[in-house]
């Protein structure tokens, strides 16, 4: 084709593009109908999804339960919850009772990465999809949305290692309970941290239970025995704020670096960052995670997929809250404010 | 025999004595006034707890709720602190519903005459469940502003003392005159020996075993308010732990019998050192969480094996009601 044609051929289709512009004012008024909203309002009117987390009341499972429902409702699903309160054959019944019940899709956060396994398996078999939230079980599910903890310990104690050039080099390690899988991964992160960087003692590394008191007799304990202490590395806000009431009682804030993560929400994260408590909190934002779930929920019911078909997983991007951002409005949330 | 007279007691002192040299020979930093310090400061809140627990126990009952007092009424302090109320109005709440609680298991144990484990294992759950559902809005309860200058009774300290040591050895005072000095107590150890037979001398058995779960319902709500300004927030969670067991196990380790009328807030004392010294101990030693369960196990063990080997059970030792 010559240059003139080419240009010919452009004039051409500008022209007819022109001419679509202008006639197309006209039929918009008659409307357009969207084909794939009317299938996708069907496939989610009047469906249940089930909300099993390790117990209600605090910061995390409240906050996932608000979004969710928030994001779902208007659409006519319907959002249950069963509560096991921290019992895990609570837990474990209260997902055999759903497997009969039938939800659309059951949200479950695993006490641990063996107990609801199996029956998590046999609840994909009979055609409900299942959603993990941050703790993930040994079997893949439909969808696993949370946090990398592999990546919330390397995080921590790349943060730690940084604070202690130059200095004394010796950091504690303040575990969650043993039996917790979360706590392991994380612990592994760290680990991966610490085998790159020989001039890092480890003084301690202990298991506090999630227990803000218990965390902070070790605490203190080792800060006694080692006043040049650089860094610790927590695993969750919520019982470190014992941690870092034994740090502040031994006057050293702002000299021993406390990395820790959580949820973000606002009293617990931002509000104590804040005040000098934590120098690191690595959020994995619990309103972001529970929009996550609920588009997951959204994609698979209108994609007509058989749960089990296809398996997924979202990794939550964490926010690293320190005293740059901790003011700022959008790196904590609040609860009353989901909940509204 | 002399033998015979080593009790539990002297036992635990024994193991005490055993640990504490040990671990003053072996391990760099144990024996220092500030470890000292912080071993007594860490295990305060259990020992006040250990107090509330023996006096009940003297007089012969059991309070499994101490937990949910040690958790519910501090909680709704901070959370109501935190809604806007001022300090003494929240506090005058709690102690309001602390004493409440007191009184309501009391008359549930001495009038109702439910047996005190199941009318206090009830109650502590009806307290939790309350709390939970009604008074918080997260089982955490942080801090807030309004509580300025209340986390000195956790934190601070007085002559280079913390604050949670005095505070128990305050405790340990009140609880020692009111047993050993006052009418009421000689009437608990007379109720924990033989109730019948206190009765029938005349002593008011009834509103005495109030007094017991009342007084036991308030130092757990002061325990709870030390924990909270110890740590800056309230886990309520806490009464899911198994903090009830050490409670009893400082009581009973310490040497006051389950069968009561026996012992006094020096076993409470003994209980809570030698716990604090292997907490302490295993912690310098960055002893792993299951060997540190591994080597509570045995001590209690040898503990309770060389009492009954020392002071055997028989018929004329055995009390009715012993378990």
């Amino acid at each position: 084709m010559s240059t003139a044609m080419k240009r010919a051929v452009a004039r051409v289709i500008l022209a007819g593009a022109a001419v679509a512009a202008l006639a197309l004012p006209a039929r918009a008024q008659q409307g357009l109908d969207e084909p794939f909203q009317a299938p996708f309002k069907a496939a989610l009117a009047g469906k249940t999804v089930a909300y099993v987390p390790v117990a209600m009341n605090f910061d995390l499972t409240e906050g996932w339960f608000a979004g969710v429902k928030k994001e779902l409702e208007p659409y006519g699903m319907k959002v249950i919850v069963r509560d096991p309160n921290w019992s895990t054959s609570a837990g474990a019944q209260a997902v055999t009772t759903l497997i009969s019940e039938k939800p659309a899709a059951i949200i479950i956060h695993n006490p641990d990465v063996q107990t609801y396994a199996k029956l998590l398996q046999r609840a994909e078999k009979e055609g409900i999809f299942i959603i993990q939230i941050n703790m993930g079980s040994v079997y893949r599910s439909s969808a696993f949305v949370g946090a990398n903890w592999i990546e919330v310990g390397e995080r921590a104690a790349e943060a730690v290692v940084k604070a202690c050039e130059g200095k004394s080099g010796k950091v504690a390690i303040m575990q969650g309970a043993l039996s917790a899988a979360t706590s392991a991964y994380t612990l592994k992160g760290v680990e991966n941290v610490l085998a790159k960087h020989s001039n890092i003692k480890v003084v301690s590394s202990q298991a506090a239970d999630w227990d803000a008191a218990k965390a902070k007799a070790i605490t203190q304990t080792v800060l006694k025995q080692n006043p040049d202490l650089c860094g610790i590395v927590g695993f969750w806000d919520g019982m470190d704020i014992g941690t870092a009431a034994a740090v502040k009682e031994a006057g050293l804030t702002g000299k021993v670096f406390l990395a820790t993560s959580g949820g973000g929400e606002r009293k617990g994260a931002c509000e104590l960052v804040k005040s000098g408590a934590f120098d690191l909190n690595l959020s994995y934002d619990v309103p972001i995670q529970a929009a996550d779930m609920a588009a997951m929920i959204k994609w698979l019911l209108s994609s007509g997929a058989k749960p089990g078909d296809i398996k997924g997983s979202i990794y939550t991007t964490l926010i690293p809250i320190t005293k740059d951002n901790a003011d700022s409005s959008t790196a904590c949330w609040n609860l009353s404010d989901l909940k509204k | 025999m002399a033998l015979r007279r080593i009790n539990q007691q002297g036992i635990v002192l024994g193991i005490f004595a055993v640990m504490f040299v040990a671990f003053t020979a072996f391990l760099p930093g144990f024996f220092t006034t500030a470890n000292m310090l912080t071993l007594l400061q860490n295990v305060s809140v259990l020992g006040i707890l250990g107090l509330a627990m023996a006096i009940v126990v003297i007089g012969r009952g059991i309070d499994i709720s101490l937990i949910a007092v040690l958790a519910v009424p501090p909680g709704l302090v901070l959370q109501m602190v935190q809604d806007g109320s001022s300090l003494p109005v929240a506090l005058s709440v709690a102690l309001l519903l602390s004493l409440a609680f007191g009184l309501f298991n009391g008359w549930l144990i001495a009038y109702a005459e439910v047996p005190a484990l199941f009318t206090t294992l009830a109650s502590g759950l009806f307290l939790a469940g309350f709390g939970q559902a009604a008074l918080f809005k997260l089982d955490v309860v942080q801090w807030s502003p309004g509580l300025q200058g209340f986390e000195w009774l956790g934190q601070g300290q007085l002559l280079g003392i913390p604050m949670p040591i005095i505070v128990f050895a305050l405790a340990c005072g009140l609880v020692a005159f009111l047993l050993r000095s006052t009418r009421p107590g000689a009437y608990i150890y007379a109720i924990g020996d033989n109730p019948n037979t206190a009765r029938v001398t005349g002593v008011p058995t009834r509103p005495i075993i109030v007094l017991q779960f009342v007084l036991a319902a308030l130092i757990g709500c002061f325990a709870g308010l030390v924990m909270a300004a110890s740590v800056n927030s309230m886990p309520t969670r806490i009464f899911n732990s198994t903090m009830i067991y050490d409670v009893i196990l400082v009581v009973v380790l310490g040497g006051i019998g389950l069968s009561g009328g026996r012992g006094g807030v020096l076993n409470v004392v003994i209980g809570t050192l030698l716990i604090g010294t292997m907490l302490n101990g295993m912690t310098i030693m960055d002893v792993s969480y299951s060997g540190q369960n591994l080597v509570k196990g045995v001590v209690l063990l040898v503990a309770v094996i060389a009492d009954s080997f020392l002071n055997p059970r028989n018929e004329e030792t055995a009390q009715q009601g012993d378990i």
